[in-house]
């Protein structure tokens, strides 16, 4: 009897002496964009989360809750497409496992994900702009992003300064994304006293925007804003200035944010993008890199510098880290009590989620700022030309 | 109608999709059934029209996708109940697929083909610019839609059970009118329309009795479905790609007899399935649906089912 | 007054190249009466092909018509002995569903090679400009390229014995073999003319805008639209349907939104089909 309870004890010690190192592994969930149109931003975000992922595993791993978590991917490549969107979502949570997930890029995807996320509840870092997914009465989805109807605000402000009489061709592509930015900045245009001259939106398979820009010079527009996503924003500010459609102003959605724009070469001058992020902002992080650290990271492992896609991709990890290391555990529930509470800044900007049920998970704290493309001893860089607390050159009207 | 071996196997086949994932607990299993039910459901209801009337409805999808905007809209702009919204939407996509069944019926062989296309892409394209079905976004499902079910891991199984069910009654459909009157004039006309015409078979109305009524079940399926789904989109909905794969799986298992759709969807899906995670293999499953689909034009126009009944004539009385 | 000019004018230019690109399909359905569902694969190797000469080789965009007119030619006639040949005289259902299930397996191949993403081959041209509008010098080439291979389809159709061959084998196959017609390798010639057209349509729309292994896709419906418009199995009329077509999408613009011209041509297909089933521009008697 008293051996016995010894031996009892003994085991039980030998279980609570375990060391505080046992290695877990935390598994993430998500599909990207490998292929389809979307491919070019998206492949920047999952360069954005492996960067993050192989600094954590460097470091040692997520520490939470007296355990250590080696962070690893399941991701597959769901072409663009919404309905592969959905089935690999389902395939991640009940066959693979994930604990946690990211989501898509691209505020469709996001959409169609989060469904399946909130069906089988699990967290998910969004990485889309489109307000929508929040009012549904999602509970464990959380936007990284600012939200659509901020987009343009900025570059209303900027032409507002530069031409109060503008008149405005409002012309973007039909996906949820670009609708929900235009409706937003369509009310905001009008608010502010310009005359829009032209509102149409694109089938997202458009290649040929001929008819579109000739109803553009027909209305006299002396600024363009719109466009969706890469490869119709890159199109479209090419035949824009093949065919000389001599506008003051264009703003371009998503488009011109990628290093890929400047291939556009003279067509790139003078475009202008909102974006969530540029490699120049200075913001005093709470924890992690600096966006200048984190610029050198990235061109060091990948060769071209990171888009704001890149860098949301990154700081989406780091604020699940955060959490989980705040929540002292992986449970899902806990981690979301944690992003209810959150309010930090990091490289990226300001985070922070709402709680307000109506619209749960819907970023509160993330800014714009405007950037153009503008030539500097004959080379194509990328400025930033709005807020003017933020900006590194003049603007190029 | 229990009096034939046939119906069994109908009762076999939908209990057994019906029992094993709730049994095995898994969810995966589910989602994969899942798919092979509404595939099910798409062959065999076109297996009337290209089966049974020999007409190539390429844009079959058309009535799964309206069927499907139909329901979402009810339920989620409405309020309704989920399976009266489907079977209303089902009501209102065979009504206007008779309406249409009307003037496109006229048209023969390739034409016929050809204009079910054009169908398809017309309704896209409309669904698209329609505002109040969410125009190019579509229709997001608000979560509370799952609270009168449960909750959304309720919500997800009553949903396939309900699949189960439509499924089931497609073949119980393709049975029935196998052996009725009905059918018999729609093969007489899938044979040689003209000589059935002659011979007094009432071919115009025939054929568009067929049509809608091909357009009914899938309609309650497409509601069902994209009900899971939890949006529907234009693009996704009208897919072309699927409605041409529907033809693959019938044509795969056999078109023309019952239990051919069943076999060929299910295999498809399955073949679909594997190939869907394999990086270099995922487009692959469109080459496999091709090859399959030309070796069978080419070599065994009856699919499996022609082969299996070619070689073993005593399963004719078994597998209708 | 003048912005619906401009459209007309351009929405003509793209409807060349429509026409050029239907012209294969109407071709092949006339002389063997196959449908060909392959028509959109071939178009998209047709932009490849001017990916693959113009961005990677480094050729001039234009160079690659005539090597996409030979290389085309020869795919069409090796299309013809692989699959084509058994399709002649089966019924059409069966020709339909081949052609189709060949269409599956470029396509997926494609994919599987090149995936969907988008390509691009910037091709620059002065225009001419007019008033504000801009004509690119691009499509007004693509046009008079295309108005050049259509003008050069009827001198060999109507002006030489290749031409008289092929249109007494889609007359009446049997009396021409009677006449002592090679009427099988005929066909084989007709079919690769007929890919052959369809795949220089891909490079010149190529030169226009960007494309993916999917965009075959509409223009393959496109051309559907425009042969029976202009009548199958009509060349002529596949050029005038083309055409027409871009008068139609140049006309309306203007308009409404950009969004609703396709549903104008479907419905135009689907009304086309019903009422007017040998094409509204149909000259032959088939």
């Amino acid at each position: 009897m008293k051996t016995n309870a010894l031996r009892l004890l003994a085991a039980a010690a030998f279980f609570a002496a375990a060391p505080v190192s046992a290695q877990e592994t935390l598994t993430i969930g998500f599909t990207v964009s490998q292929t389809g149109k979307l491919n070019n931003d998206s492949i920047a975000q999952v360069r954005g989360f492996e960067l993050w992922r192989d600094q954590v595993n460097a470091a040692g791993g997520i520490k939470a809750g007296g355990k250590i978590y080696k962070v690893e991917f399941v991701s597959y490549d769901d072409e663009s497409q919404n309905t592969r969107v959905q089935q690999l979502y389902t395939r991640l949570i009940a066959q693979d496992n994930a604990q946690f997930l990211f989501s898509p890029y691209s505020s469709g995807l996001v959409a169609t994900a989060a469904i399946i996320s909130e069906q089988y509840g699990k967290v998910m870092l969004a990485t889309g702009a489109e307000e929508k997914p929040y009012r549904l009465g999602s509970k464990h989805l959380f936007q990284v992003y600012a939200p659509a109807g901020q987009y343009l605000a900025g570059a209303l402000q900027a032409l507002k300064a530069l031409d109060p009489n503008a008149k405005i061709a409002f012309v973007y592509k039909d996906d949820p994304f670009s609708k929900a930015v235009a409706v937003a900045t369509r009310d905001l245009a009008v608010k502010e006293g310009f005359k829009l001259v032209l509102d149409e939106s694109y089938s997202p398979d458009t290649t040929d925007f001929g008819p579109i820009i000739n109803k553009v010079i027909s209305s006299g527009a002396t600024a363009l804003i719109g466009g969706g996503h890469y490869p119709d924003g890159a199109t479209l500010a090419r035949q824009l200035y093949d065919q000389k459609a001599g506008l003051k102003w264009v703003t371009l959605l998503v488009a011109p944010d990628s290093p890929n724009f400047s291939t556009l070469d003279k067509a790139a001058v003078g475009i202008s993008v909102p974006s969530q992020w540029e490699p120049q902002a200075a913001f005093k992080p709470d924890f992690g890199p600096t966006a200048e650290q984190f610029t050198k990271d990235f061109v060091a492992k990948f060769s071209i510098g990171p888009s704001y896609h890149a860098a949301a991709g990154y700081a989406s990890g780091m604020i699940l880290q955060r959490a989980m290391e705040q929540a002292g555990s992986v449970d899902p529930e806990k981690v979301t009590e944690i992003f209810n509470k959150m309010d930090v800044i990091t490289l990226y900007g300001r985070t922070k989620f709402s709680n307000d049920p109506k619209e749960h998970g819907l970023q509160l704290g993330h800014e714009m700022v405007l950037a153009q493309w503008q030539m500097k001893d004959g080379k194509l860089v990328k400025e930033v030309i709005w807020p003017k607390s933020a900006k590194t050159a003049d603007i190029l009207y | 109608m229990f009096s034939r071996p046939f119906p069994w196997l109908i009762a076999l086949i939908a209990a057994l999709f019906a029992l094993v994932p709730a049994w095995a607990g898994s969810v995966q299993l589910r989602e994969s059934l899942l798919l092979a039910a509404v595939y099910i459901t798409l062959a065999s209801n076109l297996n009337l029209m290209i089966g049974y009337a020999g007409y190539v409805n390429f844009g079959n999808i058309v009535f799964f996708g309206l069927g499907g905007y139909f329901c979402m809209y009810l339920v989620n702009d409405w309020k309704w109940n989920l399976v009266a919204a489907a079977l209303v939407a089902g009501g209102i996509v065979s009504a206007l697929a008779f309406l249409f069944g009307l003037g496109i019926l006229r048209l023969r062989g390739a034409f016929f083909a050809l204009a079910t296309i054009g169908v398809n892409e017309a309704t896209r394209q409309f669904v698209a610019n329609f505002e109040p079905w969410g125009g190019a976004t579509g229709i997001y499902l608000s979560l509370n839609a799952y609270e009168p079910l449960g909750g959304p891991r309720q919500a997800l199984w009553f949903v396939y059970f309900l699949l189960v069910a439509v499924m089931a009654l497609s073949l119980v459909l393709s049975y029935a009118i196998k052996n009725s009157k009905f059918g018999l004039g729609l093969l007489a006309i899938g044979e040689n329309e003209d000589a059935a015409s002659i011979l007094g078979v009432p071919t115009p109305r025939y054929k568009t009795i067929v049509y809608s009524t091909s357009a009914f079940l899938p309609a309650v399926a497409g509601g069902f479905y994209f009900f899971k789904s939890g949006i529907i989109e234009p693009t996704g909905a009208f897919d072309l790609g699927l409605s041409i794969e529907a033809i693959v799986m019938l044509m795969l298992g056999g078109q023309g007899t019952i239990i051919g759709p069943a076999l060929g969807a299910f295999l498809y899906e399955e073949l679909r399935g594997t190939l869907l995670t394999l990086p270099t293999f995922s487009h692959f499953q469109l080459v496999i649906a091709g090859l399959l689909l030309l070796l069978i034009v080419l070599f065994a126009p009856g699919g499996l089912m022609g082969l299996i009944r070619g070689y073993f004539p005593a399963t004719r009385k078994f597998f209708e | 007054m003048i912005g619906v000019l401009a459209s007309i004018i351009d929405g003509v230019l793209v409807g060349a190249v429509y026409g050029l690109a239907a012209m294969g399909l109407t071709l092949i359905w006339g002389v063997m009466r196959i449908i060909n569902l392959t028509h959109g694969a071939i178009i998209v190797f047709g932009m490849f092909a001017l990916y693959f000469l113009a961005s990677m080789l480094g050729l001039p965009p234009y160079a690659a018509v005539p090597i996409s007119l030979l290389f085309g030619f020869s795919l069409g006639v090796a299309l013809y002995w692989i699959v084509a040949h058994r399709m002649v005289g089966r019924p059409i259902l069966m020709s339909l569903l081949a052609t189709f299930s060949m269409n599956l397996v470029l396509i997926g191949l494609g994919t599987a090679l090149f995936t969907t993403s988008p390509y691009n081959t910037p091709v620059s041209l002065p225009g001419l400009s007019w008033s504000g509008y801009t004509f690119t010098g691009t499509h007004i080439v693509a046009a008079a390229i295309a108005a050049t291979i259509a003008g050069f389809l009827y001198l060999l159709l109507y002006r030489t014995l290749i031409g008289k061959a092929i249109r007494a084998v889609a007359g009446n196959r049997d009396a021409a073999e009677l006449c002592g017609i090679p009427t099988t390798q005929v066909l084989s010639l007709a079919f690769g003319l007929g890919i052959a057209l369809a795949f220089v349509s891909g490079t010149l729309i190529a030169t226009l805008f960007p494309f993916t292994v999917l965009s075959g896709q509409t223009y393959q419906v496109k051309s559907f639209v425009v042969t029976v418009l202009g009548g199958l199995g009509n060349p002529a009329g596949a050029l005038l349907g083309g055409v027409a077509l871009g008068l139609v999408e140049g006309l309306a613009t203007p308009f409404m939104p950009v969004s609703w011209i396709p549903i104008v041509e479907f419905v135009l297909f689907v009304i086309t089909l019903l009422a007017f089933p040998r094409g509204i521009f149909s000259f032959s008697r088939s």
